[in-house]
């Protein structure tokens, strides 16, 4: 791989935040922390989701932009009497511009643990290709 | 300080500051930290709740695994130890870190007697939940009235 491009490429910054201002959606909901990777074949992106179910996470991947959506209930009663309150628990919702080329079709994601793990496939074109120079 | 999610419910957030200023704004004198535990900005953040019978503790520890989770309780002391596994790092470039890896320890005083015998756990989608039943005599007490 050649490291000088993929510098370029993470100062770059082949993920961004989408504008704030964009953000249409109301009500409270929290910014999962997130580890985002960038492998040869693949970006991967680890949000820290805990108490989303898998079949309600919702993830969406258009004209570059990726949002990350999980319904999140309470899970204690209004009149719970608290001694100690250092989070709040509701949904969880995240946007991303995505400057690399992605396989839209082949993004896949699996959930485990209160960890969603998100593919997001290169396309071809994008993969790093080493050329190889033979002396003559 | 490192806060472990954005976006804290205002309330609390303000109940947190009132605390700090005040100390013990809300009458909650006993359930603070251990002696040499920092308290601001601790992994994993915790709620704790109670009902007539027990203390309720809930943490969220995504990633964590229940084999890599230690919890004792001694006398009101709740002892939260475990490890989140980092990430293999190689022959990658990070876009973002912002989630936590590696060992974490905390330690919380608890208002009552707890009865460790009976001390139930679950990890559910990353969501510890600890029932933490009060000891016999930290059990509220129902005085019934007789006539004659």
């Amino acid at each position: 791989m050649n490291a000088e491009s993929t510098l370029n490429k993470v100062e770059a910054g082949a993920v961004d935040e989408a504008s704030r201002s964009e953000r249409t959606r109301g009500g409270t909901y929290y910014q999962p922390n997130v580890d985002i990777l960038e492998k040869e074949n693949e970006l991967l992106l680890l949000a820290d989701m805990p108490g989303a179910k898998a079949d309600a996470i919702d993830v969406r991947f258009e004209e570059g932009e990726l949002t990350i959506h999980a319904p999140v209930t309470e899970r204690q009663s209004d009149d719970a009497k608290y001694l100690l309150a250092e989070y709040g628990v509701g949904d969880f919702y995240r946007t991303f511009r995505v400057s690399e080329q992605i396989d839209a079709a082949k993004i896949h994601a699996e959930y485990s643990d209160g960890v969603l793990r998100l593919h997001l496939p290169k396309v071809e074109a994008a993969k790093p290709r080493r050329i190889t120079v033979t002396a003559q | 300080m490192v806060r472990y999610r954005n976006g804290l419910n205002p309330i609390w957030q303000l109940r947190g500051e009132m605390d700090r200023l005040f100390g013990d704004f809300l009458g909650r004198a006993n359930l603070l930290p251990a002696e040499g535990a920092p308290q601001r900005g601790e992994f994993p953040p915790v709620n704790v709740w109670q009902r007539d019978d027990a203390v309720l503790v809930e943490a969220e520890l995504p990633g964590v695994k229940s084999e890599d989770l230690e919890i004792s309780v001694t006398g009101n002391e709740l002892l939260l130890k475990g490890r989140r596994n980092d990430f293999e790092a190689e022959n990658v470039a990070f876009h973002r870190r912002e989630r936590r890896a590696g060992e974490f320890q905390r330690v919380l005083r608890l208002p009552v007697e707890i009865d460790a015998q009976k001390v139930e756990a679950s990890l559910t989608d990353g969501v510890l939940l600890l029932t933490l039943p009060k000891a016999e005599a930290a059990k509220p007490k129902k005085i019934t009235v007789k006539t004659q």
